[in-house]
């Protein structure tokens, strides 16, 4: 296969994953693509003529050019942990549901959805898309599950293996959305039938069709039994709820309404005094529920509760005896030694035993160059190992390391409850509305006794407020979505409302306000000349060092043709190469024999070329851009802090650009993140947290609203209550802006929906609220307002040039 | 006359029948992923293709 590819340098997009091709692009069967990896995917899928992969969208596929290495799944030949990820085992067939970040096209799915022409052993296979979750049945004696694993990864589409998976905590969540939906029919059917069986009465019988008045009354009670036991079952238990804790809230009066709508109604048809007001009642139910379902919408997909062990690996290689074979973490024990491999995560504190391992805290930290650890060194958990396989030795266990031990905190319990907008105004309303009632129902009861019952029970059906209770839900389910469509996700619709009672913004800085990928590279010393660049280009191409590779990009020269001669890498060191006859040494400052600059204390890289030094490259953060607007547009309404895991080289940087009175931290370990954010709420702020890494995990809990900021939604994010994607980051003034206002819409409708309340009132007091005024009335304050609520939010969402 | 209860309860009938059928569609998961369905369609029928194979 390789004769047919050649190196072609020219600038085109690579046909798999649509990247531009930067290093020299690889063209096969007249296709260029970015990297081997790319091309690998593409020779897998044309040898089995799956090519329509690339007809259906273009460039469907993901990147594999900046993963250094494909995933070992050589624990799913353990047993325990093979039995946690099956589904179900049968005779010579077994059934696995796995998760694929990666999905995310048409592509895709028909792609994972043709497996079986990739390996006959597979019988079939279905995703869901929403959940992101495959499932697939194939023959277990032909092919194993890690086999599976491997032919999933070998296509770009590795799928992700965690403890989380096999706890399958996900489940209770999917049965609460299918009974909405089952409440919902039933609402809605018998809404319908209701309706039309109310029509004869609205309309007047007359003559003889009167015999079928009382069976089209009956039908209708009939039908409003499972709606108001059945679908409107769960604000009864809520107001029960409240009343228990003497605390009134919205449910309170909603129940009350249904229940005298109910008696009311059943009352008049029993006693065959009149049509009762079932249409209005069952209608309420009907539009509570919709409303109840907006707002519900969730990003199934996306998880919020994540915690380490979401991101640690499901097991190690352990030494036993005188092989390693996997084992789960959760049986590591102090003493135990560990085999890491290229691109394997560390489960627990341990200490090296082999010469250098280059550790990558990416998830930790959120810090993308890897650091350099040594022989004896003690070696946190969470890094991920680049480079050779290395060997450990384990000092703690999983649950007792430094990091995980963040989740033995307080923190990471119940989160204090939030009393909503709504709940407020209706303590209020409830108290209003059984003094109104009461009130009306001692006046009638002195001028016509008989009126009394009759105007009582219509002040309360009419007070039902419907409209206020639809108010909250329309407002959020509008806000979250324009929050979702400019990447913005959130855990529910309360943290909108938190959003609004919050004064104080902390800042984690690695990776939340600096890039994590591809670092400002900066190059001290005398200018290279462009022959220079070609060298080190060269020399540095054979190179497997993370670092090397921005070192290539940045050295890109074109019109050398430079031959490497000999190389050989040191280990931790750095590398001599021998490249069309100069020598060429790459690495430490020690490596090299040079003093290390004190100007900065980025990481730097040492060049020399023959015997001349010439100079060393610094990777150094930068920031987001746009930060200082966002920062100017936030600092009337927001003090700031920042919290850095690092020291505090760039505090002068980070001065200059935070308004004064800001607060920097640096050197701040997990556990003094946690502690400063208590402390800040011990002042009595309440904090918006932003940060990335596991390490922010415990400040991201503790605050008020914890975002969690990330490159891409479908990579791990840790536990958060809403998730925000990084290019998106310098919005979140607009998003604050828009939650802002999203009040001001909840309050201008309340006032709305009180107005109809108002108007019902006089018609109720006055004892005329016949059920046609009810069943005008009712559907049309709720209608209007979620036109109200959901225009108005899509006008100020545009207005503030959200999407 | 009575035929119109007649009418009216088979109605009834025929409209708890749906009900029902959403209620199975429901349970058996139609609304747990609702993009995938709408892709899938759109694929062609491979059976009918490695049978025209067969026929050149």
């Amino acid at each position: 296969m390789n004769s047919v590819s050649t190196i072609v340098k020219n600038e085109t997009k690579c046909y798999h994953c649509g990247e531009d091709c930067l290093e020299g692009k690889l063209t096969f069967e007249e296709h260029s693509f970015c990297c081997n990896g790319c091309k690998t995917v593409y020779e897998i899928l044309s040898s089995n003529d799956l090519c329509d992969y690339y007809s259906m969208e273009s460039t469907p596929g993901f990147t594999i050019r900046d993963k250094a290495e494909h995933s070992l799944f050589d624990f799913l030949d353990n047993e325990s942990i093979k039995r946690e990820v099956l589904d179900f085992e049968g005779e010579g067939f077994q059934r696995a549901t796995l998760h694929i970040p990666n999905v995310h096209c048409s592509s895709c799915i028909w792609l994972l959805e043709s497996l079986d022409r990739l390996n006959p052993a597979v019988l079939d296979s279905v995703i869901n898309f929403s959940s992101k979750k495959l499932t697939v049945n194939y023959k277990s004696d032909e092919m194993s599950l890690r086999q599976l694993a491997e032919m999933l990864d070998s296509i770009g589409y590795g799928p992700q293996i965690n403890l989380k998976d096999s706890d399958e905590s996900k489940k209770p969540q999917k049965t609460f959305d299918k009974q909405l939906l089952i409440k919902m029919g039933i609402a809605g059917f018998c809404f319908g039938n209701v309706m039309l069986l109310s029509f004869p009465d609205y309309l007047g019988i007359a003559g003889v069709e009167e015999e079928y008045r009382s069976f089209f009354r009956y039908l209708s009670l009939a039908l409003s039994l499972p709606v108001v036991f059945y679908s409107g079952s769960e604000y009864f238990t809520s107001a029960l709820k409240g009343a228990k804790q003497k605390f009134a809230n919205i449910d309170v009066p909603i129940a009350i309404g249904l229940l005298a709508l109910f008696v009311r109604s059943s009352y008049e048809v029993i006693a065959d005094v009149g049509p009762g007001y079932f249409d209005s009642l069952v209608g309420l139910v009907f539009f509570l529920l919709i409303g109840k379902w907006f707002q519900s919408k969730t990003y199934e997909a996306l998880s919020f509760e994540r915690d380490y062990q979401s991101y640690f690996p499901l097991a190690v290689q352990k030494r036993i005896n005188d092989a390693f074979a996997p084992v789960p973490v959760k049986e590591l024990k102090k003493g135990d030694e560990v085999l890491l491999r290229n691109g394997e995560v560390l489960p627990a504190d341990a200490i090296l035993i082999d010469d250098y391992a280059s550790i990558d805290y990416s998830f930790v930290t959120g810090e993308s160059v890897p650091v350099a650890r040594k022989k004896g060194d003690y070696v946190y958990a969470g890094g991920r190992q680049v480079g050779k396989q290395v060997r450990f030795v384990i000092q703690k266990e999983v649950s007792q390391s430094y990091l995980t031990q963040l989740w033995n905190n307080d923190a990471f319990g119940e989160k204090e409850v939030h009393t909503k907008l709504v709940d407020k105004v209706s303590r209020y309303f409830t108290l209003v509305i059984l003094l109104i009632a009461f009130g009306s129902a001692i006046f009638w009861q002195l001028t016509d006794p008989s009126q009394t019952w009759l105007v009582f029970t219509a002040v309360l059906i009419i007070a039902c407020p419907c409209a206020l209770a639809l108010s909250t839900p329309f407002t959020m389910g509008s806000i979250m979505r324009v929050f979702g469509r400019n990447h913005f996700y959130l855990k529910n619709a309360d943290v909108i409302e938190k959003l609004n009672a919050t004064n104080t913004i902390v800042f984690d800085k690695t990776g939340t306000i600096t890039e994590t990928q591809g670092e400002a590279l900066k190059f001290c010393g005398p200018a290279l000349s462009e022959a220079e660049k070609a060298l080190i280009h060269t020399a540095v191409a054979s190179s497997t060092h993370p670092l090397s590779r921005w070192i290539k990009q940045f050295t890109e020269a074109k019109g050398f043709d430079y031959n490497i001669e000999s190389f050989e890498e040191i280990e931790g060191k750095g590398f001599v190469s021998v490249v069309s006859g100069l020598t060429v040494k790459v690495g430490s400052a020690k490596f090299l024999g040079v003093e290390k600059s004190t100007q900065n204390n980025a990481t730097q890289v040492h060049v020399s070329i023959g015997d001349d030094y010439k100079g060393y490259f610094s990777f150094e953060a930068t920031y987001r851009k746009g930060l200082s607007a966002l920062l100017d547009a936030l600092k009337n309404k927001f003090k700031f802090q920042v919290l850095s895991g690092d020291n505090d080289k760039e505090a002068e940087r980070l001065k200059s650009m935070f308004p004064t009175g800001s607060t920097l931290r640096f050197n701040q370990s997990p556990e003094d993140k946690l502690k400063a954010i208590k402390e800040i709420q011990a002042k009595g702020n309440d904090v918006i947290m932003l940060g990335d890494g596991l390490n922010d995990a415990g400040a991201l809990q503790q605050s008020k609203v914890g975002i969690a900021i990330t490159e891409d939604v479908s990579l791990f994010s840790p536990a958060s209550d809403a998730i925000l994607k990084a290019s998106n980051l310098m919005d979140l003034h607009k998003f604050i802006q828009l939650a802002h206002e999203g009040r001001n819409v909840i309050l201008a409708s309340f006032i709305l929906s009180l107005l109809y309340n108002g108007i019902g009132l006089s018609f109720a007091v006055a004892g005329e609220l016949t059920p046609l005024v009810a069943a005008i009335l009712m559907p049309l304050s709720s209608i209007s307002i979620v036109v109200f609520t959901t225009v108005s939010i899509n006008l100020i969402s545009k207005k503030i040039k959200l999407k | 006359m009575s035929v119109i209860l007649i009418l009216i309860l088979v109605s009834l009938v025929v409209a708890i029948a749906f009900l029902t059928a959403f209620f199975w569609a429901v349970k058996s998961g139609q609304f747990d992923d609702t993009y995938s369905p709408s892709v899938r369609m759109l694929f062609e029928d491979r059976v009918k293709k490695e049978k025209e194979a067969k026929d050149d």
